[in-house]
Protein backbone atom coordinates (compact mmCIF):
# COMPACT_ATOMS: atom_id res chain seq x y z
CA UNK A 1 0.00 0.00 0.00
CA UNK A 2 2.68 2.47 0.89
CA UNK A 3 5.39 1.04 -1.42
CA UNK A 4 4.30 3.34 -3.87
CA UNK A 5 6.03 6.03 -1.63
CA UNK A 6 9.57 4.51 -2.72
CA UNK A 7 9.56 5.59 -6.00
CA UNK A 8 10.99 9.38 -6.29
CA UNK A 9 8.89 9.94 -9.32
CA UNK A 10 5.43 9.29 -7.38
CA UNK A 11 6.18 11.17 -4.21
CA UNK A 12 7.37 13.84 -6.71
CA UNK A 13 3.59 13.17 -8.63
CA UNK A 14 1.79 13.31 -5.12
CA UNK A 15 3.45 16.33 -3.87
CA UNK A 16 2.40 18.31 -7.21
CA UNK A 17 -1.18 16.89 -6.73
CA UNK A 18 -1.03 18.90 -3.60
CA UNK A 19 0.87 21.81 -4.01
CA UNK A 20 -1.69 22.11 -7.47
CA UNK A 21 -4.96 21.96 -5.60
CA UNK A 22 -4.18 24.60 -3.30
CA UNK A 23 -4.16 27.12 -6.50
CA UNK A 24 -7.08 25.18 -7.40
CA UNK A 25 -9.14 25.53 -4.67
CA UNK A 26 -8.50 29.43 -4.22
CA UNK A 27 -8.63 29.88 -7.49
CA UNK A 28 -10.93 27.50 -8.73
CA UNK A 29 -14.01 29.25 -6.10
CA UNK A 30 -12.92 32.80 -7.82
CA UNK A 31 -13.48 31.66 -11.04
CA UNK A 32 -17.04 29.70 -10.13
CA UNK A 33 -18.38 32.36 -8.42
CA UNK A 34 -17.16 35.10 -11.05
CA UNK A 35 -18.08 33.08 -14.09
CA UNK A 36 -14.87 32.83 -15.57
CA UNK A 37 -15.20 29.02 -16.12
CA UNK A 38 -15.06 29.97 -20.40
CA UNK A 39 -12.17 32.34 -20.21
CA UNK A 40 -10.23 29.75 -18.06
CA UNK A 41 -10.56 27.10 -20.62
CA UNK A 42 -9.68 30.11 -23.57
CA UNK A 43 -6.58 30.69 -21.57
CA UNK A 44 -5.76 26.71 -20.96
CA UNK A 45 -5.80 25.75 -24.77
CA UNK A 46 -4.01 29.10 -25.97
CA UNK A 47 -1.09 28.53 -23.78
CA UNK A 48 -0.36 25.21 -26.32
CA UNK A 49 0.31 28.07 -28.35
CA UNK A 50 3.36 28.92 -26.55
CA UNK A 51 4.37 25.32 -25.92
CA UNK A 52 4.53 25.12 -29.53
CA UNK A 53 6.75 28.24 -30.18
CA UNK A 54 8.66 27.12 -27.14
CA UNK A 55 9.93 23.80 -29.33
CA UNK A 56 9.47 25.77 -31.87
CA UNK A 57 12.02 28.69 -31.13
CA UNK A 58 13.98 26.86 -28.32
CA UNK A 59 13.11 27.65 -25.29
CA UNK A 60 11.73 25.74 -22.36
CA UNK A 61 7.88 24.98 -22.96
CA UNK A 62 6.93 25.85 -19.56
CA UNK A 63 8.00 29.44 -19.84
CA UNK A 64 6.31 29.06 -23.83
CA UNK A 65 3.07 27.83 -21.74
CA UNK A 66 3.41 30.99 -18.93
CA UNK A 67 3.76 33.32 -21.67
CA UNK A 68 1.03 32.42 -24.18
CA UNK A 69 -1.26 31.72 -20.66
CA UNK A 70 -0.38 35.60 -19.53
CA UNK A 71 -0.77 37.41 -23.15
CA UNK A 72 -4.21 34.91 -23.72
CA UNK A 73 -5.63 36.24 -20.09
CA UNK A 74 -4.72 39.63 -20.54
CA UNK A 75 -6.50 39.82 -23.94
CA UNK A 76 -9.75 38.09 -22.68
CA UNK A 77 -9.75 40.42 -19.83
CA UNK A 78 -9.40 43.06 -22.47
CA UNK A 79 -12.67 41.66 -24.84
CA UNK A 80 -14.66 40.70 -22.12
CA UNK A 81 -14.51 44.14 -20.12
CA UNK A 82 -14.51 46.37 -23.22
CA UNK A 83 -17.31 44.54 -25.54
CA UNK A 84 -19.26 42.15 -23.29
CA UNK A 85 -21.50 40.96 -25.44
CA UNK A 86 -19.53 38.94 -28.07
CA UNK A 87 -16.92 38.73 -25.41
CA UNK A 88 -17.27 35.00 -25.35
CA UNK A 89 -17.67 34.52 -29.10
CA UNK A 90 -13.68 36.55 -29.14
CA UNK A 91 -12.53 34.13 -26.07
CA UNK A 92 -13.89 30.89 -28.22
CA UNK A 93 -11.59 32.19 -31.35
CA UNK A 94 -8.53 32.96 -28.82
CA UNK A 95 -9.01 29.18 -27.64
CA UNK A 96 -8.90 27.72 -31.16
CA UNK A 97 -6.35 30.35 -32.58
CA UNK A 98 -3.69 29.55 -29.83
CA UNK A 99 -4.40 25.69 -29.89
CA UNK A 100 -3.81 25.73 -33.86
CA UNK A 101 -0.62 27.84 -33.79
CA UNK A 102 0.89 25.28 -31.27
CA UNK A 103 0.18 22.43 -33.57
CA UNK A 104 1.51 24.27 -36.63
CA UNK A 105 4.71 25.27 -35.14
CA UNK A 106 5.31 21.80 -33.62
CA UNK A 107 4.90 20.79 -37.41
CA UNK A 108 7.25 23.15 -37.76
CA UNK A 109 9.80 22.11 -35.73
CA UNK A 110 12.22 20.35 -37.17
CA UNK A 111 13.42 16.78 -35.15
CA UNK A 112 11.74 14.51 -32.89
CA UNK A 113 8.24 14.58 -32.57
CA UNK A 114 6.66 16.12 -29.33
CA UNK A 115 4.56 13.83 -27.52
CA UNK A 116 1.43 16.39 -27.77
CA UNK A 117 -0.63 13.63 -25.42
CA UNK A 118 1.59 14.69 -22.14
CA UNK A 119 0.66 18.46 -22.80
CA UNK A 120 -3.09 17.48 -23.15
CA UNK A 121 -3.53 15.09 -20.60
CA UNK A 122 -0.35 15.98 -18.41
CA UNK A 123 2.95 14.37 -17.37
CA UNK A 124 2.74 14.34 -13.85
CA UNK A 125 4.92 11.07 -13.20
CA UNK A 126 7.67 13.03 -15.19
CA UNK A 127 7.40 16.17 -12.55
CA UNK A 128 11.00 17.29 -12.09
CA UNK A 129 11.63 18.41 -8.54
CA UNK A 130 12.83 21.92 -10.00
CA UNK A 131 9.12 22.59 -11.00
CA UNK A 132 7.98 21.34 -7.45
CA UNK A 133 9.66 24.62 -6.51
CA UNK A 134 8.34 26.88 -8.89
CA UNK A 135 4.83 25.17 -8.31
CA UNK A 136 5.43 25.76 -4.09
CA UNK A 137 6.30 29.40 -5.01
CA UNK A 138 3.58 29.89 -7.18
CA UNK A 139 0.91 28.15 -4.83
CA UNK A 140 2.44 30.85 -1.73
CA UNK A 141 2.02 34.03 -4.23
CA UNK A 142 -1.65 32.51 -5.44
CA UNK A 143 -2.74 32.33 -1.53
CA UNK A 144 -0.58 35.51 -0.48
CA UNK A 145 -2.07 37.90 -3.03
CA UNK A 146 -5.80 36.29 -2.12
CA UNK A 147 -4.74 36.82 1.61
CA UNK A 148 -4.13 40.74 0.91
CA UNK A 149 -6.98 41.45 -1.16
CA UNK A 150 -9.68 39.73 -0.31
CA UNK A 151 -12.07 41.80 1.45
CA UNK A 152 -11.66 43.41 -2.35
CA UNK A 153 -12.01 40.16 -4.55
CA UNK A 154 -15.21 39.35 -1.93
CA UNK A 155 -16.40 42.74 -2.66
CA UNK A 156 -16.26 42.80 -6.22
CA UNK A 157 -17.51 39.37 -6.86
CA UNK A 158 -20.42 39.79 -5.32
CA UNK A 159 -21.26 42.70 -6.01
CA UNK A 160 -19.34 44.42 -8.46
CA UNK A 161 -21.41 48.23 -8.83
CA UNK A 162 -21.45 48.62 -5.04
CA UNK A 163 -17.25 47.54 -4.71
CA UNK A 164 -16.51 50.32 -7.35
CA UNK A 165 -19.24 52.74 -5.28
CA UNK A 166 -16.56 51.66 -2.01
CA UNK A 167 -14.25 52.64 -3.91
CA UNK A 168 -12.68 49.15 -4.86
CA UNK A 169 -10.08 49.21 -7.63
CA UNK A 170 -12.18 46.53 -9.87
CA UNK A 171 -11.01 46.61 -13.66
CA UNK A 172 -6.85 46.30 -11.95
CA UNK A 173 -8.30 43.45 -9.48
CA UNK A 174 -10.37 41.60 -12.59
CA UNK A 175 -7.12 41.78 -14.39
CA UNK A 176 -4.92 40.50 -11.24
CA UNK A 177 -7.53 37.48 -10.60
CA UNK A 178 -7.00 37.15 -14.89
CA UNK A 179 -2.73 36.70 -14.13
CA UNK A 180 -3.45 34.79 -11.40
CA UNK A 181 -6.24 32.26 -13.04
CA UNK A 182 -2.99 32.35 -15.93
CA UNK A 183 -0.46 31.00 -12.92
CA UNK A 184 -2.61 28.65 -11.63
CA UNK A 185 -3.57 26.66 -15.14
CA UNK A 186 0.04 26.67 -16.22
CA UNK A 187 0.77 24.87 -12.90
CA UNK A 188 -1.89 22.34 -13.40
CA UNK A 189 -1.41 21.54 -16.94
CA UNK A 190 1.60 19.83 -15.60
CA UNK A 191 -0.54 17.84 -13.50
CA UNK A 192 -3.73 16.50 -15.53
CA UNK A 193 -2.92 18.60 -18.90
CA UNK A 194 -4.08 21.76 -20.64
CA UNK A 195 -7.87 19.77 -21.71
CA UNK A 196 -8.66 18.90 -17.91
CA UNK A 197 -7.89 21.47 -16.28
CA UNK A 198 -11.46 23.01 -16.16
CA UNK A 199 -11.98 19.76 -14.29
CA UNK A 200 -9.55 20.78 -11.26
CA UNK A 201 -11.24 24.19 -11.40
CA UNK A 202 -14.12 23.81 -11.19
CA UNK A 203 -15.66 20.35 -9.88
CA UNK A 204 -13.93 20.57 -6.15
CA UNK A 205 -15.30 24.97 -5.99
CA UNK A 206 -18.68 23.37 -6.94
CA UNK A 207 -18.96 20.97 -4.52
CA UNK A 208 -17.24 23.24 -1.97
CA UNK A 209 -19.85 26.19 -2.43
CA UNK A 210 -22.89 23.44 -1.62
CA UNK A 211 -21.23 23.19 1.84
CA UNK A 212 -19.98 26.92 2.14
CA UNK A 213 -21.91 29.85 3.58
CA UNK A 214 -19.01 32.35 3.39
CA UNK A 215 -16.13 32.31 0.04
CA UNK A 216 -13.42 31.91 2.37
CA UNK A 217 -14.73 28.24 3.74
CA UNK A 218 -15.68 27.76 -0.25
CA UNK A 219 -12.12 28.31 -0.99
CA UNK A 220 -10.75 26.24 1.79
CA UNK A 221 -12.83 23.16 1.17
CA UNK A 222 -11.81 23.72 -2.59
CA UNK A 223 -8.54 22.84 -1.48
CA UNK A 224 -9.06 19.65 0.68
CA UNK A 225 -11.57 18.13 -1.72
CA UNK A 226 -9.00 18.92 -4.49
CA UNK A 227 -6.30 17.09 -2.53
CA UNK A 228 -8.70 14.50 -1.71
CA UNK A 229 -9.23 14.02 -5.82
CA UNK A 230 -5.61 14.49 -7.19
CA UNK A 231 -3.69 12.21 -4.36
CA UNK A 232 -6.81 9.10 -4.74
CA UNK A 233 -6.39 9.46 -8.32
CA UNK A 234 -3.07 9.49 -8.61
CA UNK A 235 -3.02 5.84 -6.40
CA UNK A 236 -5.75 4.53 -8.12
CA UNK A 237 -3.92 5.36 -11.71
CA UNK A 238 -0.58 3.63 -10.17
CA UNK A 239 -2.25 0.72 -9.19
CA UNK A 240 -4.61 0.33 -12.00
CA UNK A 241 -1.96 1.58 -14.62
CA UNK A 242 -4.29 4.09 -15.72
CA UNK A 243 -3.41 7.57 -17.11
CA UNK A 244 -2.71 9.72 -13.89
CA UNK A 245 -4.54 13.32 -14.75
CA UNK A 246 -7.67 11.36 -16.41
CA UNK A 247 -8.04 9.37 -13.50
CA UNK A 248 -7.85 12.30 -11.34
CA UNK A 249 -10.62 13.85 -13.30
CA UNK A 250 -12.99 10.66 -13.48
CA UNK A 251 -12.47 10.84 -9.14
CA UNK A 252 -13.02 14.02 -9.50
CA UNK A 253 -16.24 13.33 -11.29
CA UNK A 254 -17.48 10.07 -9.06
CA UNK A 255 -17.45 12.69 -6.18
CA UNK A 256 -19.13 15.05 -7.89
CA UNK A 257 -22.19 12.76 -9.41
CA UNK A 258 -22.19 11.49 -5.76
CA UNK A 259 -22.63 14.90 -4.47
CA UNK A 260 -25.95 15.89 -6.34
CA UNK A 261 -27.24 13.27 -4.82
CA UNK A 262 -27.04 14.22 -1.14
CA UNK A 263 -28.91 17.49 0.36
CA UNK A 264 -27.21 20.44 0.69
CA UNK A 265 -25.96 21.25 4.44
CA UNK A 266 -28.93 22.53 6.20
CA UNK A 267 -28.36 26.07 6.10
CA UNK A 268 -30.54 27.45 8.91
CA UNK A 269 -28.55 25.72 11.88
CA UNK A 270 -25.92 28.24 10.99
CA UNK A 271 -29.17 30.65 12.37
CA UNK A 272 -28.24 29.40 15.93
CA UNK A 273 -24.88 29.58 15.90
CA UNK A 274 -25.30 33.70 16.82
CA UNK A 275 -23.37 36.35 18.41
CA UNK B 1 -28.20 78.90 3.09
CA UNK B 2 -26.54 75.64 3.59
CA UNK B 3 -23.95 74.89 1.03
CA UNK B 4 -24.23 71.81 -1.69
CA UNK B 5 -23.00 68.80 -1.52
CA UNK B 6 -23.64 67.26 -4.85
CA UNK B 7 -23.08 70.13 -8.11
CA UNK B 8 -23.63 68.95 -11.40
CA UNK B 9 -23.10 70.83 -14.05
CA UNK B 10 -24.10 70.51 -18.32
CA UNK B 11 -23.90 66.46 -17.48
CA UNK B 12 -25.13 64.34 -20.73
CA UNK B 13 -24.22 60.32 -20.67
CA UNK B 14 -24.51 58.10 -23.75
CA UNK B 15 -24.71 54.58 -23.86
CA UNK B 16 -23.49 53.25 -27.27
CA UNK B 17 -24.24 56.69 -28.69
CA UNK B 18 -27.65 56.53 -27.28
CA UNK B 19 -27.92 59.66 -25.10
CA UNK B 20 -29.69 58.72 -21.70
CA UNK B 21 -29.06 61.55 -19.98
CA UNK B 22 -28.78 65.13 -21.57
CA UNK B 23 -27.17 68.59 -20.40
CA UNK B 24 -28.56 67.81 -16.94
CA UNK B 25 -27.79 70.40 -14.04
CA UNK B 26 -28.71 69.79 -10.21
CA UNK B 27 -27.26 71.20 -7.28
CA UNK B 28 -28.40 69.37 -3.52
CA UNK B 29 -28.04 71.39 -0.64
CA UNK B 30 -26.65 69.54 2.51
CA UNK B 31 -29.09 67.92 4.12
CA UNK B 32 -31.33 67.38 1.59
CA UNK B 33 -34.04 64.50 1.33
CA UNK B 34 -34.22 64.29 -2.59
CA UNK B 35 -36.69 61.84 -4.10
CA UNK B 36 -35.61 61.01 -8.16
CA UNK B 37 -38.49 59.58 -9.90
CA UNK B 38 -38.99 59.34 -13.82
CA UNK B 39 -39.88 56.21 -16.26
CA UNK B 40 -38.26 53.12 -16.21
CA UNK B 41 -35.51 53.58 -18.77
CA UNK B 42 -35.60 57.62 -18.19
CA UNK B 43 -31.81 57.75 -16.74
CA UNK B 44 -32.56 57.76 -12.86
CA UNK B 45 -30.22 54.79 -11.94
CA UNK B 46 -27.44 56.14 -14.88
CA UNK B 47 -27.14 59.11 -12.63
CA UNK B 48 -26.92 57.87 -9.39
CA UNK B 49 -24.28 55.77 -11.28
CA UNK B 50 -22.72 58.73 -12.21
CA UNK B 51 -22.83 60.22 -8.75
CA UNK B 52 -21.68 57.31 -7.57
CA UNK B 53 -18.48 57.52 -9.56
CA UNK B 54 -19.20 53.72 -11.22
CA UNK B 55 -20.20 55.18 -14.19
CA UNK B 56 -18.03 58.06 -16.33
CA UNK B 57 -20.02 61.30 -17.63
CA UNK B 58 -19.51 61.50 -21.39
CA UNK B 59 -19.73 65.59 -20.90
CA UNK B 60 -19.92 68.24 -18.05
CA UNK B 61 -19.13 68.04 -14.66
CA UNK B 62 -19.83 66.25 -11.44
CA UNK B 63 -18.58 67.00 -7.89
CA UNK B 64 -19.53 65.05 -4.92
CA UNK B 65 -18.43 66.96 -1.62
CA UNK B 66 -16.04 69.17 -3.70
CA UNK B 67 -14.69 65.62 -5.03
CA UNK B 68 -15.03 63.95 -8.66
CA UNK B 69 -17.63 60.74 -7.56
CA UNK B 70 -15.70 57.82 -6.66
CA UNK B 71 -12.71 59.93 -4.70
CA UNK B 72 -14.46 59.93 -1.22
CA UNK B 73 -15.98 56.68 -0.79
CA UNK B 74 -16.11 56.75 3.13
CA UNK B 75 -18.92 59.50 2.92
CA UNK B 76 -21.07 57.89 0.62
CA UNK B 77 -23.62 54.62 1.24
CA UNK B 78 -25.62 52.88 -1.53
CA UNK B 79 -28.13 50.63 -1.68
CA UNK B 80 -28.62 49.40 -5.46
CA UNK B 81 -31.26 47.81 -6.96
CA UNK B 82 -31.83 44.02 -5.26
CA UNK B 83 -31.54 42.51 -8.87
CA UNK B 84 -27.84 43.71 -9.17
CA UNK B 85 -26.44 41.80 -6.79
CA UNK B 86 -25.67 37.90 -6.87
CA UNK B 87 -28.34 35.61 -4.64
CA UNK B 88 -26.62 32.47 -4.84
CA UNK B 89 -23.05 34.22 -3.95
CA UNK B 90 -21.63 31.93 -0.53
CA UNK B 91 -20.98 34.75 1.94
CA UNK B 92 -22.89 35.49 5.05
CA UNK B 93 -25.66 37.99 6.19
CA UNK B 94 -22.59 40.19 8.42
CA UNK B 95 -20.26 39.74 6.21
CA UNK B 96 -22.24 41.32 3.53
CA UNK B 97 -22.91 44.18 5.59
CA UNK B 98 -19.23 44.50 6.57
CA UNK B 99 -18.07 45.62 3.08
CA UNK B 100 -20.22 48.73 3.69
CA UNK B 101 -17.44 49.62 5.55
CA UNK B 102 -14.80 49.02 3.00
CA UNK B 103 -14.62 52.67 2.21
CA UNK B 104 -13.53 53.54 5.20
CA UNK B 105 -10.70 51.33 5.51
CA UNK B 106 -7.73 51.83 3.40
CA UNK B 107 -6.74 49.54 0.68
CA UNK B 108 -4.51 47.45 3.17
CA UNK B 109 -6.65 48.12 6.44
CA UNK B 110 -8.29 45.11 8.19
CA UNK B 111 -11.69 45.34 9.64
CA UNK B 112 -11.78 46.82 13.39
CA UNK B 113 -13.98 45.82 16.22
CA UNK B 114 -15.67 49.63 15.52
CA UNK B 115 -16.68 48.14 11.63
CA UNK B 116 -17.66 45.02 13.46
CA UNK B 117 -20.19 46.58 15.64
CA UNK B 118 -21.06 49.47 12.82
CA UNK B 119 -22.15 46.48 10.89
CA UNK B 120 -24.13 44.92 14.15
CA UNK B 121 -26.35 47.77 14.71
CA UNK B 122 -27.00 48.13 11.03
CA UNK B 123 -28.29 44.73 11.23
CA UNK B 124 -30.24 45.55 14.38
CA UNK B 125 -31.52 48.96 12.47
CA UNK B 126 -33.52 46.63 9.89
CA UNK B 127 -34.18 44.54 12.76
CA UNK B 128 -32.31 41.29 10.86
CA UNK B 129 -29.62 40.91 13.83
CA UNK B 130 -30.26 36.74 14.25
CA UNK B 131 -29.49 36.41 10.66
CA UNK B 132 -26.18 37.43 10.64
CA UNK B 133 -24.84 33.84 10.52
CA UNK B 134 -26.99 33.28 7.49
CA UNK B 135 -25.86 33.20 4.35
CA UNK B 136 -27.36 35.16 2.15
CA UNK B 137 -28.81 32.55 -0.22
CA UNK B 138 -30.85 31.51 2.49
CA UNK B 139 -33.02 34.65 2.77
CA UNK B 140 -35.88 35.58 0.71
CA UNK B 141 -35.89 38.97 -1.50
CA UNK B 142 -37.49 40.98 0.93
CA UNK B 143 -34.59 40.34 3.72
CA UNK B 144 -31.85 40.64 1.40
CA UNK B 145 -33.05 43.94 0.11
CA UNK B 146 -32.86 44.76 4.13
CA UNK B 147 -29.14 43.12 4.40
CA UNK B 148 -28.67 45.69 1.22
CA UNK B 149 -29.90 48.43 3.06
CA UNK B 150 -28.22 47.90 6.53
CA UNK B 151 -24.71 47.42 4.38
CA UNK B 152 -25.26 50.90 3.52
CA UNK B 153 -26.18 52.32 6.48
CA UNK B 154 -23.16 50.53 8.08
CA UNK B 155 -20.59 53.44 6.08
CA UNK B 156 -22.53 55.75 8.37
CA UNK B 157 -22.73 58.28 5.28
CA UNK B 158 -22.94 61.58 5.13
CA UNK B 159 -24.57 60.82 1.36
CA UNK B 160 -27.13 58.52 1.13
CA UNK B 161 -28.36 56.37 -2.33
CA UNK B 162 -30.87 54.57 -2.84
CA UNK B 163 -32.19 52.97 -5.99
CA UNK B 164 -35.66 51.30 -5.35
CA UNK B 165 -34.59 50.26 -1.74
CA UNK B 166 -38.37 49.10 -0.92
CA UNK B 167 -38.76 47.52 -3.97
CA UNK B 168 -38.98 43.88 -2.37
CA UNK B 169 -39.43 44.62 1.29
CA UNK B 170 -42.62 43.71 3.05
CA UNK B 171 -45.14 45.80 4.17
CA UNK B 172 -44.12 46.12 7.84
CA UNK B 173 -40.40 47.50 7.55
CA UNK B 174 -41.94 49.65 4.96
CA UNK B 175 -42.77 52.66 6.86
CA UNK B 176 -40.79 51.83 9.54
CA UNK B 177 -37.49 52.24 7.32
CA UNK B 178 -38.92 55.52 5.86
CA UNK B 179 -38.85 56.61 9.26
CA UNK B 180 -35.39 55.49 10.02
CA UNK B 181 -34.15 57.79 6.93
CA UNK B 182 -36.57 60.43 7.93
CA UNK B 183 -33.81 60.37 11.30
CA UNK B 184 -30.82 60.20 9.35
CA UNK B 185 -31.88 63.21 7.39
CA UNK B 186 -32.89 64.78 10.85
CA UNK B 187 -29.71 64.43 11.77
CA UNK B 188 -27.96 65.97 9.08
CA UNK B 189 -27.65 63.25 5.89
CA UNK B 190 -28.20 64.37 2.41
CA UNK B 191 -30.67 61.35 1.33
CA UNK B 192 -31.41 60.75 -2.81
CA UNK B 193 -34.15 57.95 -3.46
CA UNK B 194 -34.90 56.96 -6.37
CA UNK B 195 -38.74 54.96 -5.63
CA UNK B 196 -42.04 54.69 -7.35
CA UNK B 197 -43.68 54.71 -3.35
CA UNK B 198 -45.04 58.27 -3.52
CA UNK B 199 -47.76 57.90 -0.85
CA UNK B 200 -44.99 57.55 1.67
CA UNK B 201 -42.43 59.36 0.71
CA UNK B 202 -44.59 63.02 -0.08
CA UNK B 203 -44.46 62.99 4.09
CA UNK B 204 -40.78 63.14 4.13
CA UNK B 205 -39.22 64.25 1.09
CA UNK B 206 -37.89 67.98 0.76
CA UNK B 207 -37.70 68.00 -3.11
CA UNK B 208 -38.05 66.26 -5.96
CA UNK B 209 -36.16 65.86 -9.07
CA UNK B 210 -38.04 64.33 -12.19
CA UNK B 211 -35.35 62.58 -14.48
CA UNK B 212 -36.30 62.20 -18.24
CA UNK B 213 -33.26 62.63 -20.31
CA UNK B 214 -33.07 66.19 -18.62
CA UNK B 215 -33.57 66.84 -15.30
CA UNK B 216 -36.44 68.83 -13.25
CA UNK B 217 -35.60 70.15 -9.81
CA UNK B 218 -38.75 71.03 -7.76
CA UNK B 219 -37.53 72.63 -4.29
CA UNK B 220 -39.91 72.49 -1.72
CA UNK B 221 -40.31 74.28 1.24
CA UNK B 222 -42.76 72.44 2.77
CA UNK B 223 -44.23 69.43 1.88
CA UNK B 224 -48.16 70.64 0.61
CA UNK B 225 -51.22 69.41 -1.86
CA UNK B 226 -48.69 71.73 -4.14
CA UNK B 227 -46.05 69.88 -4.28
CA UNK B 228 -47.62 66.30 -4.73
CA UNK B 229 -49.35 68.12 -8.04
CA UNK B 230 -45.84 68.71 -8.88
CA UNK B 231 -44.84 65.41 -8.49
CA UNK B 232 -47.35 64.13 -10.09
CA UNK B 233 -46.60 66.37 -13.34
CA UNK B 234 -43.47 64.35 -13.48
CA UNK B 235 -43.75 61.99 -16.80
CA UNK B 236 -44.09 58.88 -14.45
CA UNK B 237 -45.26 55.68 -15.93
CA UNK B 238 -48.31 54.05 -14.12
CA UNK B 239 -48.10 53.29 -10.55
CA UNK B 240 -48.93 49.75 -9.92
CA UNK B 241 -48.66 48.96 -6.42
CA UNK B 242 -50.02 49.48 -2.68
CA UNK B 243 -52.57 51.83 -2.18
CA UNK B 244 -51.87 54.60 -4.69
CA UNK B 245 -53.94 55.55 -7.07
CA UNK B 246 -53.48 54.67 -10.78
CA UNK B 247 -53.12 57.49 -13.21
CA UNK B 248 -51.53 58.62 -16.23
CA UNK B 249 -49.52 61.22 -16.36
CA UNK B 250 -48.92 63.96 -18.49
CA UNK B 251 -45.71 65.40 -19.87
CA UNK B 252 -43.97 68.87 -18.66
Amino acid sequence: MLEILQYDFMRNALLAGFLVSIACGIIGAMVVVNRLVFISGGIAHASYGGIGLAFFAGFPPSLGAGLAALISALTMGLVSHSRKHRADTVIGVIWAVGMSMGIILLDLTPGYRVDLMSYLFGSILMVPTSALWTMAGLSLFITALMLIFYKDFLAMSHDEEFARAVGVPVTALYFLLLVMVAMTVVMTIQVVGLILVIALLTIPSYIAEKYSSSLKQMMLLAVVISIIFTQTGIWLAFYLDLTTGATIVLVAAAAFIISGLLPERMIKDKAKHKS
Amino acid sequence: MSQSVIEVSALSFAYNQHPVLENINMQVAQGEFLAVLGPNGGGKTTLMRILLGVLQPSRGEVRVMGSAPGHLPHVVGYVPQSQSTGEKFPITVLETVLLGRLGHLGRWGRFSKTDQQLARQALEDVDMQEYAWRSIGSLSGGQRQRVLIARALAARPQILFLDEPTAAVDQAFHSRFYDLLKEMNESGTTILVISHDLSVLSSHVKAVACVNKNLYYHHAAEISQEMLEKVYHCPVELITHGDVPHRVLRHH
